[in-house]
């Protein structure tokens, strides 16, 4: 049996990296592959195409409800949907109260020490929050778990700030540890030029975008049923946009410690684009109102 | 050996310094002065209150430490609530000898530890709940308590937690104080904010409780006795004094105090400050809000107590100036037999204090009423007000160390060879194995009261029978004697 392969998904929120993350796995597991989904948001919605289920419940509140993780056992965590992939949800607090990224660590080591990462698995899939903002959330790119990263970005100009933001964040661990940035996944947002952009953002930072999936419809109506494309129309032409996708990660040999760029570089790229216009330096910090008087 | 002139004090700092790394070295010798009494202000030759380098063994505390620990522990009749894991609550139980009358479960709870035990679930959702629970079963469970206050541990900055509203809501719930006090542990560099933070808690949520409120009947003699922390009894002796010169004391903060002691400090005419350190800010709060003075006062020795006996008086009239020459006539006797009894055997012993928030000056008169001379002093988390009010304390050239490392505490000893030592637990048997008189001058040694003339006689007499202990001469190694002695011994063999 190969050995585990673990990757953690990133991106900025609202991106899609749940809907692509459960696609992708799909499809994995329609190619033979035993694969894990590990939800690392408090949302706890990484897993509700798989399970068809509204919000699975999670490591956490069940820990409160037993009394501590420790009263928890392994099966009370982890749910098998769509072609018995496994799903498991860290969970964590409602906003504004308690610490999130606590519950992501404290989830995580419960999985390790409770033997979720068995021999069987081909693939674990960490689903992230959107914004890495504490070391709770980096808890799936650090010592000995995911090692390959792929960021869902889009040819908008805050997707493509939060992957070079990411990006750096990768830096820091790769030079201690084995975690690469393995990929762009260009979810996309039918932008401009879109996949020139992201190919060219990739290469920037040292990557490469590693599949352009198109946006199409399919995808909400599957969701609407909490179903993936793969199960839901398994002959649409999404599905096999993810079945491409799936495979060139199953392929992927193309691991790099990331260069991310300056903020510079990265304004320059979209102005190449016509992303953001040539900066003006007389507007900066001028009302409408002024503009009109002036 | 005598005392070092101003040069070899600066040369010996020099030296001890000397083996710092170049970053360390300038930071330290900030913190280590000699003395000059013709200095108004220490600032300058020493610094204090900065952040503590790193690997150096400070002994300093945190802000929890200086918040539960020191300011509202010993609030008798309130349950203290160390809210965080457990380890802070229980390594820190009953620790300070905050001695207190009432019977500890029922009325007070000074000895006791509660706490919310957070675990890994209430880090990652909170801990609010769980806190409005303990604290309806607190109610529950121990209904005679007058109040509750939150000591926050480290977690609950961290994660957010909202103390305020949850105390809010249960004090209108249990119609009785609750107290939410912001005193994490990693706040500022030693326990010292967290006394100031404990200072603010009250004045934000207790002192305004009797506003307006004159049902209390006061009398022009109402006094505070604040910052004494009745460790082994001091306020108690203390307390004696201040009653039998004519005054009546309202309040004791905090030692074997209430929580309606404190309610009804507003209304005293008079706040007498013993630990500045650690509620000079009360003082000057309520010097500010209710127009009351304050003055600090000393209870160590009986020549800063006749001192500070007049210092008092002279806030009041000729009854009470009386009252005091009478306390001080009444016990002089006493006293004078004490010193009579232990100074022929202490005179001319050089001690070394490192201690915390007002003994490194105030214990200093209490030696030299002995004879004794206090050759070097330091504190751990003091402030340059601290050290202004140390500078015309000790003699000139005497060694000034502040947050000492546990290597320049240890280097300095070796050179100055004092007679005794008096500093905490941690100091204490390193000390010891040097082999050098040693006393605890946080705890007492589990001796006490030392304030108030009553306290005089005991310390004198536990400075003596450390001192002058027969063991001191047993520690050396018998093959490390002088040879005569080897060959006495061999020849009684």
């Amino acid at each position: 049996m190969a050995k585990l392969r673990q990757c953690a998904i990133y991106g900025k929120g609202g991106i899609g990296k749940s809907t692509t993350t459960q696609n992708l796995v799909s499809a994995l597991a329609e190619l033979g592959n035993n694969v894990m989904i590990v939800g690392c948001d408090p949302k706890a919605d990484s897993t509700r195409l798989i399970l068809h289920a509204k919000a699975q419940t999670t490591i956490m509140s069940l820990a409160a409800e037993a009394g501590s993780v420790e009263d928890l056992e392994l099966e009370d965590v982890l749910k098998a949907g769509y072609r018995g992939i496994k799903c498991v949800e860290s969970g964590g607090p409602e906003p504004g109260v308690g610490c999130a990224g606590r519950g992501v660590i404290t989830a995580i080591n419960f999985l390790e020490e409770e033997g979720a990462y068995d021999d069987e698995l081909d693939f674990v899939f960490y689903d992230v929050l959107g914004d890495v903002v504490c070391g709770g959330f980096a808890m799936p790119i650090r010592e000995n778990k995911a090692q390959e990263i792929y960021i869902v970005c889009s040819g908008e100009m805050m997707a493509m700030y939060a992957a070079n933001n990411i990006a750096k964040g990768i830096v820091k661990y790769a030079n201690s540890g084995s975690v690469r940035l393995a990929g762009l996944i260009c979810n996309s947002r039918e932008t401009a030029r879109e996949d020139e952009l992201i190919s060219a953002l990739a290469a920037k930072i040292g990557t490469t975008m590693i599949h352009f999936v198109p946006r199409d419809n399919v995808v909400q109506r599957a969701e609407i049923r909490r179903m993936t494309v793969i199960e839901y129309e398994p002959t649409a032409k999404q599905a096999d946009e993810y079945r491409q996708l799936a495979t060139k990660i199953r392929d992927n040999k193309n691991f790099v410690i990331p260069t991310p760029i300056t903020m510079d570089e990265l304004e320059e790229l979209m102005m190449e684009f016509g992303i953001i216009d040539q900066e003006d330096e007389s507007i900066i910090g001028v009302s409408a109102a002024a503009e009109a008087t002036a | 050996m005598a005392a070092l002139t101003r040069e070899e004090t600066e040369a010996l700092i020099q030296e001890v310094l000397e083996i710092y790394p170049e970053q360390a070295k300038k930071d330290r010798a900030k913190h280590l002065a000699v003395n000059d009494q013709s200095l108004e202000k220490s600032n300058k030759c020493i610094t204090s209150n900065r952040k503590s380098q790193p690997g150096v063994m400070t002994i300093r505390g945190c802000a929890y430490a200086g918040s539960k620990g020191v300011v509202w522990g010993p609030i008798k009749d309130m349950i203290h609530i160390s809210h965080g894991p457990v380890g802070c609550g229980q390594y820190s139980r009953a620790g300070r000898r905050n001695y207190y009358v009432g019977t500890t479960g029922v009325n007070t709870f000074g000895t006791m530890n509660f706490t919310s035990d957070f675990t890994e679930k209430d880090i990652v959702f909170g801990g609010d709940k769980k806190l409005a629970k303990i604290m309806n079963e607190i109610e529950e469970l121990f209904p005679l308590n007058k109040g509750i206050s939150i000591q926050s541990e480290c977690p609950i900055g961290l994660i957010g937690d909202d103390i305020e509203a949850v105390a809010k809501k249960a004090n209108k719930e249990i119609g009785k104080p609750v107290v939410p006090v912001r005193c994490e542990g990693f706040r500022g560099v030693s326990q010292s904010l967290g006394h100031h933070i404990a200072n603010d808690a009250i004045r934000d949520w207790v002192l305004e409780n009797r506003d307006g409120d004159d049902s209390f009947p006061t009398t022009p003699y109402d006094v505070a006795v604040i910052g004494d922390y009745n460790i082994g009894g001091d306020a108690w002796a203390s307390r004696t004094l201040l009653e039998e010169m004519g005054l009546r004391v309202v309040a004791q903060w905090s030692g074997d105090g209430t929580i309606a002691e404190i309610e009804k400090t507003p209304k005293v005419k008079l706040n007498l400050i013993h630990c500045y350190r650690s509620m000079n800010y009360i003082a000057r709060h309520m010097e500010e809000k209710y127009k009351i003075p304050w003055i600090e006062y000393n209870f160590f020795g009986p020549t800063k107590i006749a001192e500070s006996l007049r210092r008092i008086a002279s806030h009041f009239d000729e009854t009470i100036q009386a009252g005091a020459e009478r306390v001080i006539a009444k016990y002089q006797a006493e006293y004078d037999a004490v010193i009579a009894k232990y100074k022929p055997r202490l005179q001319g012993k050089r001690v070394m204090l490192y201690i915390g928030g007002l003994r490194p000056r105030h214990v200093i008169g209490a030696y030299e009423d002995l004879g004794m001379e206090v050759v070097g002093t330091g504190y751990e988390f003091g402030h340059n007000d601290d050290y202004d009010r140390t500078i015309k304390e000790i003699g000139n050239a005497t060694l000034i160390y502040d947050d000492v490392t546990g290597y320049e505490f240890e280097e300095f000893v070796k050179r100055v060879q004092p007679d005794l030592i008096g500093s905490g637990i941690k100091e204490k048997y390193i000390f010891q194995k040097m082999g050098i008189p040693f006393r605890q001058m946080h705890s007492w040694d589990y001796s006490g009261p030392y304030h108030g003339y009553d306290g005089f006689a005991i310390f004198a007499r536990d400075m003596d029978m450390t001192l002058n202990n027969p063991c001191w001469k047993q520690v050396k190694a018998p093959w490390k004697t002088e040879p005569a002695n080897s060959e006495a011994v061999k020849a009684v063999a």
